[in-house]
C-alpha cells in the first residue's frame, strides 16, 4: 500500500468551496490519470473516473462516491476594506475569530490574500451582542491591505477558505481543514491503487462529487448519468472526542463505520460487514435513523431507485479549521471498499433483495 | 541612517515563530542574547530572567535612559492530563476564551502540535450556538498516541509569521515587535546617552519583571517600547468609531495615559517635537485603559519620569495579529531620532 499521506496533504492545501470544486478536481485528476481508463466532469462538476471490469458485456457499475467540496465563507460586503461575509455550508461561527483564512480574490486577477476573521470589539457592536458568541452577520474578514486596495481586489461573491496548513498528531493523526471529506477521496484513491492488482468483474466509477455540503448536487447529478447498479457514499462520521460522546460519535482510530438506516439497503449493509469480518477489518456500526447526511441521502433516490450504502470514516471536530483524523481508518476504508468490488460476482444483484 | 529592513523582518519572523508564554521566556531569550552578544558593554540575566543590557555612551552629562520591551506573549498553561492525549488548559494574560475554539497550538519547548476542537456544529444546539463555549469544556488534543506532552507546558497559537506586501500577520506581534526594535536601537545607540535596555519578563500577567529591572537599573527616565491595539474597524451600525485607540497607518503611538500611568509631559513632548522636526508620522493613543512596563517602571525606587511608545497592530492576545510595516519602520525612527536629540535640559524643563 502507498503512503496516502503526501497526496492527502496536498489535497488539504487546495481550495474547493461548494460550487468552487476545480482546484481539487485538477488535484485528484492528476492523482487518478494513471489509475483509471477514463476521466470526465459532470454536468455539476463532479469528477468521474472510470475503471472497467473483466466480466462480459453488459457488465454492472458500482458507483464509490466521495464528495470533494468543502465548507467555507463567502464575501457579502465591504466596509473600510473590512469584509462582511456569510457561510457557505454549516460554519459554527464560534470557531471563526482570530482564525486564519484565505480570500479568492476575482475583481481584477485571480489573487489568493491572506486575511484573519475578525470578532469587533464590544464598542463596536449592536447593544447585547459584544459579550457573548458573536453573530456570522458582525463579524469581518481583514486582509490588513489599505481600503483601496481592498475595493482594487475584492468581489462580492469571492470565496473564502480556512487558510490552516495539515499538520501530523501523534499516534498516526492528521489535523486540518477540509479532512472533510478529502479523507474519503483519499480512500477512493487507495481503493483505485488497490484494484490495480486486483481482478474485478464490475466496472468501477471513481467519483468525486461537487456540492454535496450544500444541495447534493453533485451526487444527485453524476448518480443520474453513471446510472450505477449500486451506490458506495463514503463521507467523514463523527468521531468520539471532547464536546462528542453520544449514540452518534465512533471511535477515532476503530476502523471506519458502517451505516445502517433508512438511506442504506440492508442487503448491501449485511454483504459488507460480513466481508469485514472474514477479512478481520476493524469497523464500528454507525445508526443513522434519518438523513444520513452524506451523499447516499441522494444516490438511493436517482432515477428508479439504487441500492446505496454508506461508510464513514470518524473524525473529530467537524467543519472547524482542526478535523481530526486517524491515517489507518482512512486506508481500511480505501481497502474494505477494493476487497468488496474486487468481490463482487456477476449474480451479486440478485442476492440484494428484501426479506419479509 | 539606521532603519527596519530585511534582516529585521527576518528577525522579527523568527521571535513571533517562537514560544513564550510570560513566566517561560527562555526561547526568546536564548534568540535575544545572542542578537544583541557584540553590542553591548555589559548583559546580564536577573533573578526573574529579564535581560538587562547597558550600552554606554560617550559625550558628557549623558542621560541614563532605560527602554523596556517585554519579551512575553500572553498563552496557555497544560494543567491536567485526561489520558488519550486530552489536556486541560488554563489561560496565562489576557485571552478572550472565544478566540481559543478552532485553533492549532505548538505545546512545550519542542513545539508538539496539538489543536483546540469544538463540538461539531450538527451536534450542536440553536440554543448552544447563542452561548460562548466555556474554557471547561476545551481540551488541546495533542492526538490518541504516545506524547511527550505533559502538564505545566506552556502552549501558543501555532500561526506561522506572513508578509503580504504593507502587511504582517503572525502571532505575538505583541511585542515581538517592540523586541526587535529594541534590539535595533542597542546596536545603533546614540553617544549621548547610556542606553539600559531592559528586555523584560511577565509583562502579560502585571508588569512583574519591569519592577525589578528599573529598581536594577535606577535610570534617569524610562521609555517602554511595546505593540498596542488598534481597534480601528468599522461600527455596526455607520457611525463614527470614537474608541479606536489607534489607527493602522498612523505611525507610532505616544501615550497619554493609560490604566496605571500617565505619561511624563515632557518626555511626551519631546516624542512629539522629534516627529514634527524629523517628519515622521506619529499618532497619540487615546487615554485610557490598557498599560504597559512604564507603568511599573515609573514607581521604581524613587520615582522615574516615563512614557510608551507603542507599534500600533490589530487584533492583539489573539492567533493572529496584524501590522503595517511603515508603521514599525516609523516608530524605530522616531525612537532612534528622539535618543539622539536627548540631553538633560528635557527633564530640567518645567514639566506640565
Amino acid at each position: 500500500m502507498t503512503d496516502i499521506l503526501p497526496f492527502l496533504k496536498t489535497l488539504l492545501s487546495a481550495p474547493g468551496l461548494s460550487g468552487y470544486e476545480d482546484p481539487a478536481a485538477e488535484l485528484i485528476s492528476s492523482r487518478w490519470t494513471p489509475l483509471v481508463s477514463e476521466l470526465s466532469r459532470g454536468r455539476l462538476g463532479s469528477l468521474h473516473g472510470f475503471l472497467p471490469g473483466s466480466g462480459n458485456d453488459p457488465r454492472p457499475s458500482v458507483m464509490i462516491a466521495a464528495h470533494m467540496d468543502v465548507i467555507g465563507l463567502m464575501v457579502t460586503g465591504i466596509e473600510d476594506g473590512f469584509l462582511r461575509i456569510t457561510q457557505v455550508g454549516g460554519v459554527d461561527p464560534r470557531v471563526l475569530p482570530g482564525t486564519l483564512v484565505t480570500v479568492y480574490a476575482t475583481r481584477t486577477e485571480r489573487q489568493s490574500i491572506p486575511a484573519v476573521v475578525v470578532q469587533p470589539p464590544v464598542s463596536l457592536l449592536p447593544p447585547g451582542t459584544g459579550l457573548n458568541s458573536v453573530p456570522l452577520e458582525y463579524l469581518f474578514v481583514d486582509t490588513g491591505l489599505p481600503p483601496r486596495k481592498v475595493a482594487e481586489l475584492v468581489n462580492i461573491g469571492d470565496v473564502i477558505s480556512f487558510a490552516q496548513l495539515p499538520f501530523e498528531l501523534s499516534g498516526e493523526t492528521i489535523a486540518g481543514h477540509s479532512l472533510d471529506n478529502r479523507s474519503s477521496v483519499a480512500a477512493l484513491t487507495i481503493c483505485l491503487e488497490e484494484l490495480q492488482s486486483r481482478p474485478h468483474i464490475w466496472d468501477v466509477w471513481a467519483v468525486a462529487t461537487s456540492q454535496e455540503e450544500v444541495s447534493l448536487g453533485g451526487a444527485i447529478a453524476s448518480t443520474f448519468e453513471l446510472h450505477p447498479a449500486i451506490a458506495i457514499a463514503v463521507d467523514v462520521t463523527f468521531a468520539k472526542g471532547p464536546g462528542a460522546s453520544d449514540w452518534r460519535t465512533s471511535p477515532l482510530g476503530k476502523g471506519p463505520t458502517l451505516c445502517m438506516g433508512p438511506n442504506i439497503h440492508p442487503a448491501l449493509y449485511k454483504a459488507m460487514q460480513s466481508l469485514a469480518d472474514k477479512l478481520e477489518i476493524p469497523y464500528s456500526l454507525e445508526y443513522a435513523p434519518r438523513h444520513t447526511g452524506t451523499d447516499g441521502y441522494a444516490t438511493q433516490v436517482v432515477a428508479e431507485g439504487i441500492p446505496t450504502l454508506v461508510m464513514g470514516i470518524p473524525l473529530r471536530y467537524m467543519h472547524t479549521p482542526v478535523e481530526m483524523v486517524a491515517l489507518k481508518d482512512i486506508q481500511r476504508a480505501g481497502r474494505l471498499l477494493a476487497e468488496f468490488i474486487a468481490g463482487l460476482q456477476s449474480d451479486f444483484m440478485e442476492k440484494i433483495t428484501w426479506d419479509n | 541612517m539606521p532603519s527596519i529592513g530585511n534582516a529585521q523582518l527576518k528577525l522579527l519572523e523568527k521571535l513571533c515563530n517562537a514560544c513564550a508564554v510570560s513566566g517561560d521566556e527562555g526561547e526568546v531569550r536564548g534568540i535575544v542574547l545572542e542578537e544583541i552578544k557584540n553590542h553591548a558593554d555589559d548583559i546580564k540575566v536577573d533573578a526573574l530572567g529579564n535581560i538587562l543590557a547597558r550600552r554606554t555612551g560617550s559625550g558628557s552629562k549623558r542621560l541614563r535612559v532605560m527602554l523596556s520591551a517585554h519579551m512575553d506573549e500572553v498563552g496557555l498553561m497544560l494543567v491536567g492530563d485526561d489520558g488519550e492525549g486530552l489536556f486541560r488548559f488554563e489561560i496565562v494574560g489576557g485571552i478572550d476564551v472565544r478566540h481559543l475554539p478552532g485553533k492549532a497550538v505548538l505545546v512545550g519547548k519542542e513545539h508538539l502540535p496539538g489543536v483546540i476542537g469544538a463540538r461539531p456544529i450538527h451536534l450542536t444546539t440553536a440554543e448552544e450556538l447563542k452561548h460562548q463555549i466555556p474554557l471547561d469544556d476545551l481540551r488541546i488534543d495533542t492526538g490518541p498516541g504516545d506524547s511527550k506532552v505533559k502538564p505545566g507546558d506552556r502552549a501558543v497559537f501555532a500561526t506561522r509569521f506572513q508578509r503580504n506586501g504593507p502587511v504582517i500577520i503572525a502571532k505575538a506581534l505583541d511585542n515581538r515587535l517592540g523586541v526587535v526594535t529594541l534590539v535595533e536601537l542597542i546596536k545603533n545607540s546614540p553617544p549621548n546617552i547610556d542606553l539600559l535596555a531592559a528586555f523584560t519578563v511577565q509583562e502579560e500577567i502585571g508588569m512583574r519583571g519591569a519592577k525589578v529591572a528599573a529598581y536594577s537599573f535606577n535610570p534617569d527616565l524610562g521609555i517602554a517600547v511595546d505593540a498596542t491595539p488598534s481597534y480601528d474597524l468599522p461600527d455596526w451600525e455607520g457611525e463614527e468609531n470614537f474608541s479606536y485607540n489607534t489607527k493602522l497607518g498612523l505611525g507610532p503611538a505616544i501615550y497619554i495615559g493609560d490604566r496605571d500611568i500617565l505619561s511624563d509631559p515632557r518626555l511626551v513632548r519631546w516624542m512629539s517635537d522629534t516627529s514634527k522636526a524629523i517628519g515622521i508620522p506619529c499618532q497619540f493613543r487615546q487615554p485610557g485603559s490598557g498599560g504597559t512596563d512604564a507603568g511599573a517602571i515609573h514607581r521604581a525606587r524613587a520615582g522615574v519620569p516615563s512614557l510608551s511608545v507603542s507599534v500600533p497592530h490589530r487584533y492583539s492576545h489573539t492567533a493572529a495579529s496584524i501590522a503595517r510595516l511603515d508603521d514599525w519602520k516609523n516608530t524605530f525612527a522616531l525612537l532612534h531620532a528622539a535618543l539622539g536629540r536627548l540631553t538633560p535640559a528635557i527633564l530640567a524643563s518645567e514639566s506640565g
